[in-house]
């Protein structure tokens, strides 16, 4: 009986974890990919390879990106090209899977591109860049944020900012602008990205002065968090740091809610959308937070201001973030190849390095492992929409 | 203090285990099936709660809480759906079978919901609409204390509807023997059939509190919970009423302690080592017989 129990336990943990695991769709669409012929120019074009997601679970990020790009292309095409020629783009559908994107990158080198756009998602941006060192063909990804992904690469560029240089931003806006003294942190602690932000915050913070009064942690499968936020709530921080996705968000928001702390909540980039998930009588639990992302929609600059509509004539939607950096990451290579005056792999990738384009996303700099060195857009959740609260950068 | 409000989140927490558990326990207790698919009900339960308050309650008068009643009532017809077109047909097949068909019935459910209505989870509107109870400086929420007493009320009612109305006795005798039950004339499919409508609709009552605690509807929403729930009945012992509501009281409690004194990172890890630890020393769980199984 004991080992008959036991054994049916185990049994039943394994298969339900695996289930739980296996939830992920398989998308067996024929993989028909439009080749996109901007133009018919005289010249020879500029080819632009392109790999991202388009079907399949996150195809909602590579379809958003991608419209970013085309946008930026149709724009650069009407004005005259780039060194007289025309910019061809090819897009390719790696579904968010590595063995896809690399096979997609080695056709994209056969046909000689000027340059890769991608991947959208991490793994296959990582699967392709290191794929890439030996070809030496400029490859930026515009939204892939794992740290690996440019370690070591001459080649591999990116436009977004990694995990950790969020939690940086973070912990400079608590100290400058929040005036915190005191901070705590609950984290996802079987999640990178949540882990990335959550050291690189206390590490700032505690170099700025910032005494850091309690760091829990919580599963992927939790829905409460009241033990967690109790013990915080002990030590009185006057900001908690939640470095989660929304979906988690709205639950933890919640909860500080209805334990009845007072804390300012504040967060990365995986805040944006929480909007969307909140029921309108919960709304109240989210007002005043504040999150970093990429841009802000209503910052007032021209150029962001242009991109919001443009981008909302030729779609019908406001873009995301990663619209604005599949945009951003056009404007990049088409900056560097004038500064390089030709599209030759090497000049190409020198030219990046010493790049300064002022885009949608913010200025544009590239310091270590080419990651770039750029400013961050704080939102603050304002009568239920977001509102651009200032830009920061870390010094 | 703090000792005392951990407790409270344990308890929280613990109750809606024991709710769910309970589920678990009667379909056990009687039909011999652990049914995998009970956290998927909860599921639809609470999708039921989110489209019944967004097309039927919102601009009414009409309370949130009175989803309950589309909630149980959805919840019952289908888990008696589930035992009439997947656990009937194989009745007298050998348990594994049985075993395997729960679980292929919770794979359909989740990937079914998940095509229909997304991956995305829903958000779920309030359900108790008031300020959080202070207690000796402490907040607790309405919908810890619904929760709680819920729970207690429907336990001691399952207790009493077990013993000593003619139905409860039938579905004890169908648990003791199926062919000598159906000798004394107790209609055997119906009494499994009104198991599941139980248990079903106690999934429907749990998933509402559910998502008044944690206000959202996702199609995988129902394992983890339903993971913890069937441990926090083996822990009780497993076809037992009353060890259902223990074993998921005590696995909330020593959750919320764990996370709160040694570690929130390990918190797991050591709650199922201590509950494989309590299994070592009584198999028969905590209230159980060791060879005995009954409701």
């Amino acid at each position: 009986m004991k080992k008959k129990l036991l054994s049916l336990l185990l049994a039943a943990i394994m298969i339900f974890t695996l289930a739980a695991c296996g939830g992920g769709s398989t998308d067996n669409d024929s993989a028909e990919e439009a080749d996109e012929a901007v133009t018919d120019s005289d010249g020879e074009t500029i080819k632009i390879g392109q790999i991202g997601p388009q079907t399949g679970e996150v195809a909602v990020y590579g379809i958003t990106a991608l419209q970013g790009i085309e946008l930026a292309i149709e724009e650069i095409n009407a004005d005259g090209g780039v060194l007289g020629r025309q910019l061809e783009l090819i897009s390719e559908d790696d579904k968010g899977d590595p063995t896809e994107a690399v096979t997609l990158y080695n056709k994209l080198a056969d046909e000689n591109v000027d340059a890769i756009i991608g991947a959208i998602t991490s793994k296959p941006s990582d699967a392709i860049a290191t794929n890439s060192t030996e070809d030496g063909i400029p490859i930026i990804t515009p939204t892939g944020t794992m740290a690996s992904i440019t370690e070591g690469k001459d080649n591999v560029f990116r436009t977004c900012y990694i995990d950790p240089y969020q939690g940086e931003i973070l912990a400079q806006f608590a100290a400058d602008s929040l005036n915190a003294t005191k901070a705590a942190v609950l984290r996802n602690t079987s999640d990178d990205y949540s882990n990335g932000v959550a050291d690189a915050f206390i590490a700032k913070a505690e170099e700025l002065g910032i005494e850091i009064v309690g760091d829990e942690g919580y599963g992927a499968d939790d829905v409460d968090f009241a033990v967690q936020l109790t013990n915080i709530s002990q030590n009185n921080p006057e900001v908690l740091l939640v470095p989660e996705y929304y979906e988690k968000d709205v639950l933890i928001a919640k909860q500080v809610q209805d334990l009845g702390m007072d804390v300012q909540i504040i967060g990365p980039d995986g805040w944006d959308g929480v909007l969307d998930v909140v029921d309108a009588d919960s709304l109240e639990s989210l007002e005043g937070v504040y999150f970093a992302n990429h841009y802000s929609l209503d910052d007032e600059s021209e150029i962001v201001q242009n991109f919001v509509t443009n981008y909302s004539d030729a779609y019908g939607e406001n873009p995301s973030a990663f619209a604005a950096l599949g945009y951003d990451t056009v404007y990049l290579l088409k900056a560097a190849w004038e500064d390089a005056d030709s599209t030759d792999y090497e000049a190409t990738i020198e030219a990046l390095k010493g790049i300064e384009l002022e885009g949608v996303t913010g200025n544009l700099v590239f310091g270590e492992n080419n990651n770039p060195i750029k400013a961050s857009s704080i939102i603050v959740i304002e009568d239920g929409a977001y509102k651009f609260h200032e830009s920061i950068i870390v010094e | 203090m703090n000792f005392l409000l951990q407790l409270l989140n344990g308890l929280q927490i613990g109750s809606i285990y024991a709710l769910v558990a309970l589920g678990y326990t009667m379909v056990y207790g009687i039909a011999l099936l652990i049914n995998f698919a009970h956290g998927e009900i909860i599921m639809i339960g609470a999708y039921t709660v989110v489209f019944s308050i967004q097309l039927i309650f919102a601009g009414t008068d009409i309370p949130y809480v009175f989803a309950i009643i589309p909630t149980v009532i959805i919840c019952t017809l289908v888990g008696m759906l589930i035992e009439r077109l997947a656990y009937k047909p194989l009745r007298n097949s050998p348990r594994i079978s049985n075993l395997i068909t729960a679980i292929g019935v919770s794979l359909l459910l989740q990937n079914t919901m998940m095509k229909v209505f997304g991956a995305q989870s829903r958000s779920v509107p309030k359900i108790f609409d008031h300020k959080p109870i202070e207690v000796f400086g402490a907040n607790i929420s309405i919908s810890t204390i619904v929760t709680i007493v819920v729970t207690l009320v429907l336990t001691i009612s399952l207790q009493i509807f077990m013993k000593k109305t003619k139905y409860g006795k039938a579905m004890v005798a169908t648990s003791e023997d199926y062919g000598a039950a159906s000798l004394v004339g107790i209609n055997v499919d119906s009494t499994l059939t009104l198991t599941f409508a139980i248990g079903s609709a106690l999934a429907g009552v749990a998933s509402l509190l559910y998502v008044s605690s944690y206000p959202q509807a996702a199609p995988l929403m129902g394992s983890m919970l339903g993971i913890k729930a069937f441990t926090a009945a083996v822990v009780g012992g497993i076809g037992l009423i009353p060890g259902a509501v223990l074993g998921g009281l005590i696995l909330g409690i020593l959750e919320a302690l764990t996370k709160a004194f040694i570690s929130s990172r390990l918190s797991d890890a050591i709650v199922f080592g201590l509950l494989i630890l309590v299994l070592l020393i009584r198999p028969g769980g905590l209230l159980g017989e060791d060879h005995k199984e009954k409701v």
